[in-house]
């Protein structure tokens, strides 16, 4: 009983800074959203709901949210069936596994913002190597219809290796009797995987999904740095158009309700993900 | 399918996934030794006159020295708080058990989901009114914050793995119970402290958002910032922009190789059950 009660006083001081640095802020940014708030003019005024009523008709917000659910869907998916087929082709032991394991790491572990400027160069129109090895002149990053498939490839680049490592983990817990055991069945390599794989990978592609859907939603520095949400905002997402509304226009209270929209969304993605891996 | 073919296309697949994520890595390396008259032409790939200009112009030119110093401060800070609040609390929840720890780590994992966008701007103006505003302890104070999740999530699970008679025999022998911890349980932890200690510290050296947002000068500003802001003249300095790629990613991987099974271990112990 003491133990118990002892318990608390080591949890103490990750419970103080959690609530001051992430909760209160939480509550302080709803209490945001509900204002006229204008940085520089030191304007604030309570005005209810009006800023989520004028979110409906804010075509650009309307852009950005459909931008982001772009991007993240396309990029997850990709990443998903790649890291899948990675992960069931190196499963098995092979010699210069760890070197090979480093060398996947390696987009993961590098900032985002270094990795994004290592693709804008390679996207550049004039100089680029991606125009060079295609033999074409297409300019990437400037082009409505290119620009966020570019910021696509590049977060599937970075993130495969994520994907494929804890996919890879995964498929070592999964019992190598059932598949000898199917395989003396005479059953295809096929079957194999839609009837033992998949199904005991399950709780590990949803925790993956959980995280990578996450992720994406919420993504910023390489959409920043890449394209700046450009070109004619095509490739703004919602924490780009957030980011813009708070720190370049300065107007808190409307890029507070921006902010509180990705804060439920991603509430709402991570819900329905925790209710299938609890089914 | 035959077995040598079979053993074929895995080996392509690992080929083409090596190539896949290092080629652009390789590009990077390749534009940093160019002169910058060289890198309006392609071909030839390679530089017919490579040079460390970039290199030095990189901390010549611009303060780069200082903001590696920042991040470094940054990150190394982050990571010993981080790890110091993070194994208490996972102590706490592992093996004293206190009632509603289940909630607690439940909180904590939502927490881990938060958004950093949403957060950027209370967050923002409460660093202003304490006159925190471009210091290096900002960052530390919320990135400290934010790897809490991670670090306490491991480890607790990593607590829970160390047997319990470890603990009840020390208690026995009329330990404290902040004695067992630091005496006992940290020291048999230390694999996964360093595990822990290795995600967070990368997870600081990357992170952007905030960095860009609290920090407005050189006396605070961060590696990330500093390559997203790159300035240039006249155009983009793209080979002084590799240079200082180059130098950054170093770290990061000298991390990964030296320390890839670690990593693993740290990112799927709370995704795959064993």
């Amino acid at each position: 009983m003491k133990d118990r009660r002892e318990g608390y006083r080591f949890l103490l001081p990750a419970a103080v800074v959690l609530l001051f640095v992430t909760v209160y802020p939480l509550f302080y940014v709803f209490w945001l959203s509900l204002h006229r708030r204008h940085l520089i003019f030191d304007i604030s005024r309570f005005s209810g709901l009006e800023n989520y009523a004028f979110l409906l008709q804010d075509e650009r917000f309307l852009r950005a949210l459909w931008n982001t659910v772009y991007f993240t869907v396309l990029s997850v998916g990709l990443e998903l069936v790649l890291g899948m087929v990675v992960a069931l082709s190196l499963q098995r032991a092979f010699s210069g596994r760890g070197i090979v394991r480093a060398l996947v790491l390696l987009p993961w572990a590098l900032p985002t913002v270094v990795s994004a400027r290592m693709w804008e160069w390679m996207y550049n129109t004039d100089f680029g190597i991606i125009n060079y090895l295609l033999g074409v002149d297409v300019n990437w990053l400037g082009s409505p219809f290119w620009a966020l498939n570019a910021a696509v490839l590049m977060d599937v680049w970075k993130t495969t290796p994520f994907v494929a490592l804890i996919l890879m983990a995964g498929l070592q817990v999964i019992p190598r009797e059932l598949y000898r055991s199917a395989m003396v069945d005479g059953a295809g390599s096929l079957y194999i995987f839609w009837r033992i794989t998949l199904p005991l990978l399950k709780p590990v592609i949803l925790v993956v999904l959980l995280f990578r859907t996450i992720d994406a939603f919420r993504v910023f520095d390489a959409i920043y740095v890449l394209t700046g949400g450009g070109p004619a905002n095509t490739t703004e997402t919602l924490s780009i158009y957030a980011y813009k509304v708070l720190f370049q226009t300065l107007q808190f209270g409307y890029g507070s309700t921006i902010a509180m929209v990705v804060f439920l969304c991603v509430g709402f993605i991570s819900v329905f993900y925790v209710r299938l891996l609890s089914r | 399918m035959s077995r040598t073919l079979k053993k074929a296309l895995n080996w392509l697949v690992l080929c083409v996934v090596v190539l896949w994520s290092v080629a652009p890595f390789v590009w990077q390396i390749i534009t940093s030794f160019k002169p910058s008259a060289e890198l309006a032409t392609l071909p030839p790939l390679l530089p017919a006159s490579p040079t460390l200009d970039n290199y030095i112009s990189v901390f010549s030119d611009r303060p780069f020295g200082r903001i590696i110093l920042n991040s470094l401060v940054v990150a190394s800070l982050t990571t010993v708080l981080s790890i110091l609040v993070g194994s208490l609390a996972a102590f706490g929840l592992a093996v004293l058990k206190p009632r509603g720890g289940y909630l607690f780590l439940g909180f904590v994992l939502t927490v881990s989901m938060f958004p950093p966008i949403s957060t950027v701007s209370p967050l923002y103006i409460i660093i202003r009114e304490l006159g925190l505003r471009d210091t290096v302890l900002a960052l530390i104070i919320t990135y400290t914050t934010f790897s809490l999740p991670l670090t306490i999530w491991i480890l607790t699970n990593f607590f829970r793995s160390i047997p319990r008679e470890l603990y009840l025999s020390a208690r026995v022998d009329g330990c404290t119970s902040f004695q067992i911890f630091y005496r006992i349980f940290l020291p048999v932890a230390a694999p996964g402290l360093f595990a822990t200690a290795i995600l967070v510290f990368i997870f600081a050296w990357n992170e952007f958002l905030f960095a860009l947002t609290f920090t407005s000068t050189v006396r605070a500003r961060t590696v990330p910032v500093e390559i997203a802001l790159f300035p240039g003249v006249h155009e983009m300095p793209w080979a002084e922009i590799a240079a200082a790629s180059v130098i950054v990613t170093v770290p990061v991987v000298l991390l990964v190789f030296l320390f890839q099974r670690r990593i693993i271990e740290g990112l799927t112990a709370g995704a795959v059950k064993r």
